[in-house]
């Protein structure tokens, strides 16, 4: 894997991109995936070795169940939830995993930062409880239809959204 | 002792003359420093990383009960209360009701960089920069995690502090001899 | 004078609220559990989290990839190298580095080392849980010899900063070979000696089985992993399903257990720390000398762009999800720790459990709660 060029002055270093490196498994699954979400309006690509879906935030429960039930991809595990910044949008990301096929996916779904709601797949997995917490703790995201969404890492009263790049570090004050 | 019959107002001998040099005589309130200092009983208050070399202090390759270093769990029965981790804003309550809750003469001894001044997590936004912020420390003692030899000179220290402030009875260095 | 009886169906009862608050001698850190307890059987559970939040995630933002690493360390602070391992494992993947093999050796080696340190020092604990003051310096005894090895190789006790991306901080010392054969030959002693003292100790047993038991079905569902999910029944080792490093190259065992109870939790981590010395008797074997670092620029710039990488740690699957926009500093880094996971479950554990039990079964799961907060 090539290294950037050491950047002469005044010349903007062009930034790689790193390179998609998908195995058998995720060329089949990738292959596959098409013909089982065909009911949705998603994207397929590829992030080095994951198969990733884009969906629409509505869409996200019945597209984990369907791939939660469907025996051609099997994917019962729930690995992470985890809610990313990029400035103008927060990216949703929910890993799965077959145990059985051994395939693993990432469904991704964005949400604006001033509306960010998306259905919660708490009914699905019981063990996206607490993800689903902390990311609205950290983000602010509403996971609509979850039982309790209390705080979970933050004490009670804390304002702001500290996962949130636009939130500061505490610069270092001794008082 | 012999019984001397005298008249008049003769004190008795001192029984000190008697019995030394087998007897050691000392200040009461040095005596209860000495008490004190050789069985400080932990409140075991381990927070985070620092607590898993607190515990191995403890164990036996470094054995802290030969100080007569016991850990116990409750704060009502404890003399001192290592803090050994990073105190996280949400934990800064519950600290304070601890230390209120232990009985007088209690020590603080705050170990690790966490508990010194935030150490690695200074830039955090979650965390309360050394828990002297909360409560009065008597002892820091550095590392990250300091080693047990490390925590075991901080007990040390503090037996030093026990034994002078006894000796001092509380006197400042304006006042002192 | 007339004594009024009332039947007791009529007596209004309420559940009674206890706090096991976040300073308790058996919550393994800074836990809180809110018990509603009718007579001595739990009704319910409320775990309460986040005293521990330091914000690392947050943090990472801000560091330079070589001292993000210091902060992987004091994640699960008992078992540092898995947690370094992964962080670097997925800068790697990104960068689609080659680690050259002797590297990939010393790491396998250190982090079944600390495999076995971290198991006992949860043999140790989860005796003081059960009440039995004994194992704690046994499982310290063996865990003091393993960190005096760490210190001879990585210069500490605990927070070693020593696997980096690209390979390894410096090569192993010269006496390591000789060293690592004395400490293999103690060890063995050692867990068959831990063994002998508490698993089939009558007392133990009747403390243990049959208590907090969870079906391989439910453990998917909430997201169990390691230790407590192969207890449930399930294979599932991320170093077989997905392996990474060199974990292709080695045979070894995977302990299952059967009823998914307290017992079947505690004796597959004793297994495991078999199959451990097992895997590192292996590595020792094929290491060739060679070197230990990848020839790589001073600040690591991985190219843009995002992975998941998953690692088996002592306490289950370990994941870091890594979003790289090509600057020095990580754009997101977000830690899927085990024992967060596993902590979801507790609910469903404490069902038709008695208050005495509480502890018992909390130990058994076996949580850090420096991975748990971050």
């Amino acid at each position: 894997m090539a290294q950037p060029q050491k950047p002469q002055r005044r010349r903007e270093p062009e930034i790689p991109v790193a390179p998609v490196a998908l195995d058998k498994k995720g060329d089949a699954l990738l292959a596959l995936l098409p013909e089982v979400f065909e009911a949705f309006d998603v994207e397929f690509g590829a992030a080095v070795d994951e198969v990733v879906v884009t969906a629409k935030p509505q869409d996200v429960p019945a597209i984990c169940r369907l791939a939660k039930e469907d025996p051609r991809l099997d994917l019962t595990y729930l690995r992470c939830l985890s809610v990313v910044d990029y400035e103008e949008r927060l990216e949703v990301s929910y890993h799965l995993f077959s145990l059985d096929k051994r395939h693993k996916m990432v469904l991704k779904a964005s949400v604006p930062p001033d509306e960010p709601f998306v259905p919660s797949i708490v009914s699905i997995w019981r063990g996206a409880d607490w993800f689903e917490r902390e990311g609205h703790d950290l983000f602010g995201v509403v996971f609509q239809g979850h039982p309790n969404l209390a705080p979970l890492l933050l004490y009670e009263g804390f304002e702001g959204f500290p996962g949130r790049r636009s939130f500061p570090f505490h610069e270092y004050n001794e008082y | 002792m012999e019984v001397i019959q005298q008249g008049g107002n003769t004190p008795a001998e001192s029984i000190f003359e008697h019995v030394l040099p087998n007897a050691v005589t000392a200040n009461s309130s040095e005596l209860f420093g000495l008490a004190r200092k050789s069985s400080l009983w932990t409140l075991s208050f381990g927070l985070a990383c620092c607590a898993i070399e607190m515990m191995s202090t403890h164990m036996s390759h470094h054995d802290f009960d030969r100080f007569g270093v016991i850990t116990w769990p409750s704060p009502r029965q404890a003399d001192v209360m290592i803090v050994a981790g990073t105190v996280v804003k949400k934990m800064a309550d519950p600290i304070k009701l601890l230390y209120e809750q232990m009985p007088d003469p209690k020590w603080v001894i705050a170990m690790g960089s966490c508990a010194t001044n935030g150490g690695p997590y200074y830039r955090s936004y979650s965390v309360v920069m050394g828990v002297d912020h909360l409560i009065p420390v008597d002892v820091y003692v550095p590392g990250c995690p300091p080693r047990p030899e490390a925590l075991m000179y901080g007990i040390m220290q503090l037996q030093d502090k026990i034994a002078k402030d006894a000796k001092e009875r509380g006197a400042t260095p304006e006042t002192a001899t | 004078m007339q004594v009024q009886r009332q039947p007791t169906q009529q007596a209004d009862t309420i559940d009674l609220m206890v706090n096991m608050g976040p300073q308790h001698p058996s919550t393994h850190g800074v836990f809180r559990v809110v018990l509603w307890i009718d007579g001595e059987r739990i009704v319910r559970a409320e775990p309460h989290i986040g005293y521990l939040h330091r914000g690392s995630e947050k943090l990472c933002e801000g560091e330079l990839y070589s001292q993000v690493i210091t902060l992987f360390d004091r994640l699960d602070y008992v078992s540092n190298l898995n947690c370094e391992l992964a962080f670097c494992l997925a800068v790697e993947k990104l960068m689609a580095l080659e680690i050259p093999d002797r590297a990939s050796y010393i790491r396998v080696i250190l982090c079944e080392l600390n495999r076995i340190a971290s198991h006992m020092l949860f043999y140790g604990v989860y005796g003081l849980d059960t009440g039995a003051m004994t194992p704690i310096l046994y499982g310290f005894r063996e865990r003091e010899r393993i960190q005096a090895l760490f210190e001879t190789v990585t210069g500490a006790r605990m927070m070693h900063n020593y696997i980096r991306v690209g390979g390894l901080r410096h090569d192993l010392p010269e006496d390591f070979v000789p060293k690592m054969a004395e400490l293999m030959d103690h060890l063995k002693r050692g867990v068959e000696e831990c063994d002998d003292l508490l698993s089939n100790n009558e007392m133990f047993i009747a403390r243990t089985k049959g208590i907090g038991p969870i079906s391989g079905e439910d453990a998917i569902e909430f997201g169990v992993t390691g230790p407590a999910l192969r207890a449930a029944g399930v294979l599932e080792d991320v170093r077989i399903s997905e392996p990474y490093s060199i974990y292709d190259r080695f045979e070894f065992g995977i302990p299952v257990g059967t009823y998914g109870d307290c017992w079947d939790r505690y004796y597959v981590r004793i297994e495991e720390m078999r199959q451990s010395m097992s895997i590192i008797e292996q590595a020792m074997e094929q290491m060739e000398p060679g070197p230990t670092v990848s020839a790589l620029r001073r600040i690591t710039r991985p190219p843009k762009g995002e992975t998941y990488m998953r690692t088996e740690s002592p306490r289950g699957d370990f994941g870091v999800f890594l979003v790289s926009d090509g600057s020095d500093k990580p754009y997101r880094v977000k830690v899927r720790a085990p024992s967060f996971a596993n902590l979801q479950a507790l609910q469903h554990l404490f069902r038709n459990a008695y208050v005495a039990d509480a502890v018992v079964i909390l130990g058994s799961i076996d949580i850090i709660l420096g991975e748990v907060d971050r």
